[in-house]
């Protein structure tokens, strides 16, 4: 379950209290709540913190800011997370290297490479960094079906990377639409610095 | 350059300015306006003067006149300008000062408050800087007003709780002054925007340190659940940003009074220091006042951290 409360314009303590009726409301899962201003952020994670609960910052911008706070069990998802979760510290990355997921098909390649990227969208504790080359730069540029999906991720946090050289290649550098343009050596340097490599 | 007469300006963040008039008199100038906190305009009135008077008792002086400053809405209704003048009025009246004057402007909003003028003998000054190692701290009202003041604008406060941060809010800092004046003050200052904990970081300056008694706070018993229900202020929490580095909380005090002591007050209550053997007998004294009172802490040589709440 996942819910949202919006306390834009709302001044202390309402924020809190809003987010309060929320958290009563739900047994489980994810309340994101957004705020306009850090002393509110500031309130919100001192109670998430006394509550024992979950949760974490993100800033938008300076009058958009969101915290995410788990509801439930949590303590028995963590353990779970863990177990499921490779065994490794350090950064996940996600590594696209084509517009298309697996090999058959082109056309199924590109439906399973849209559900891959949306799905990476959903899960509660997203990759640190996506790179993009060869034909996956594809997906970064207008018109592309996961161009939403990987703005999301980006707006979440997710450092978005894109290969420079392909993009040159397939003439798209103008048509770029989310993230940034990286190098061989990044590509290389966040490969090598990973916890874990998700290939689809 | 600097005129040797002007003794008490901004520059130690002090309540009010002092300037010597002869060697064994100074006047004393506060000025201090705001939005009501309160719904009753009569009660607005005398928070607001309670709370400008203040300053002046703060230092140790016995306030004179006063002038109204007033903002007000010109379509409101005049009756409740008059209901917020009348409150201000008593206010003075009971602090023994003049109504002298007063300016009023239009504004979209209410504001009131007053400009004091009190006098002092110059050698008698209570700066707001001077504790000393082995000097207790005490609080002359309870703490919590903020919290109560701001549940109450959401709906959430009993009237039991308004009632009691209503009464505190509307007594003179007078008779607590009076109080200590009988004793050697090395420091005093009145509790107010910047809570009990910001205002006791401008006491204490950078030669000494202080304990604080967690589970000795005075405070109004409602705010205490009302902070542990989350009702907290926005204020409060920026007291608590600016005060980053200098205080430590031990684990076993209650998130409640944490908040309380970062609460920022209206009209609050005397903060002072006095030598540590006379702190019983000033806190006898002010019990014989009816305001939950206390010793609150004491200071120690400077240490790592400014302020130890316990």
């Amino acid at each position: 379950m996942k819910k949202t409360v919006d306390a834009t314009g709302l001044s202390c303590p309402l924020p809190v209290i809003e987010t309060k009726k929320a958290l009563k409301e739900m047994s489980r899962g994810e309340l994101e709540v957004i705020v306009d201003n850090t002393i509110a952020l500031q309130n919100l994670e001192k109670m998430a913190k006394q509550m024992g609960l979950d949760h974490q910052l993100e800033t938008i911008n300076e009058n958009k800011h969101i915290i995410r706070i788990l509801v439930g069990d949590t303590a028995g998802e963590e353990a779970r997370d863990v177990e499921a979760a490779p065994n490794v510290s350090g950064k996940t990355v996600v590594v696209l290297s084509s517009d298309t997921m697996g090999s058959g098909d082109q056309d199924l390649g590109r439906v399973l490479m849209k559900g891959f990227v949306f799905a990476l969208t959903e899960l509660d504790r997203l990759p640190d960094k996506v790179l993009l080359y060869n034909s996956g730069v594809k997906l970064s540029v207008a018109g592309s079906d996961s161009l939403g999906d990987l703005q999301k991720l980006e707006e979440r946090g997710v450092e978005i990377l894109n290969c420079g050289t392909c993009l040159n290649f397939f003439n798209l550098t103008n048509e770029l639409a989310v993230g940034s343009v990286t190098n061989m050596y990044e590509i290389v340097q966040s490969q090598m610095e990973a916890g874990t490599i998700i290939q689809p | 350059m600097k005129d040797p007469n002007f003794l008490v300006g901004f520059d130690k963040s002090d309540d009010a300015a002092v300037y010597r008039l002869t060697d064994d008199l100074a006047i004393v100038q506060t000025l201090d306006f705001f939005p009501p906190m309160v719904d009753d305009p009569y009660i607005f009135g005398q928070v607001a003067a309670a709370n400008a008077l203040s300053d002046v008792y703060a230092m140790g002086a016995v306030p004179k006149t006063a002038l109204n400053i007033v903002c007000f809405p010109e379509k409101m209704d005049l009756n409740v300008l008059s209901q917020v003048l009348q409150g201000g009025s008593e206010k003075v009246m009971e602090a023994g000062a003049v109504l002298a004057g007063g300016h009023s402007i239009d504004d979209v909003d209410v504001k009131y408050g007053l400009s004091v003028t009190g006098i002092i003998d110059p050698r008698k000054i209570y700066t707001n800087v001077g504790c000393k190692p082995g000097d207790v701290l005490l609080l002359t009202k309870p703490l919590g007003v903020g919290i109560v003041c701001s549940a109450n604008r959401v709906g959430e406060a009993s009237a039991e709780a308004m009632q009691q941060a209503v009464r505190y809010m509307t007594t003179l800092n007078k008779y607590a002054a009076e109080v200590v004046r009988g004793f050697p003050v090395h420091a005093c200052t009145d509790v107010t925007g910047f809570g009990f904990l910001g205002h006791l970081h401008e006491m204490l300056g950078s030669e000494t340190s202080a304990v604080i008694y967690g589970n000795r706070i005075p405070h109004i018993p409602e705010a205490f659940h009302y902070a542990e229900e989350f009702l907290i202020t926005g204020a409060a929490q920026r007291n608590r940003n600016f005060l980053e580095g200098f205080v430590e909380i031990g684990p076993d005090v209650p998130f409640g009074i944490e908040e309380i002591l970062f609460d920022p007050q209206t009209s609050g209550g005397l903060l002072v220091s006095v030598p540590g053997d006379v702190g019983e007998q000033v806190l006898e004294e002010l019990e014989k006042l009816g305001l939950p009172c206390g010793i609150v802490g004491e200071v120690i040589e400077r240490g790592e951290r400014e302020i130890v709440v316990r």
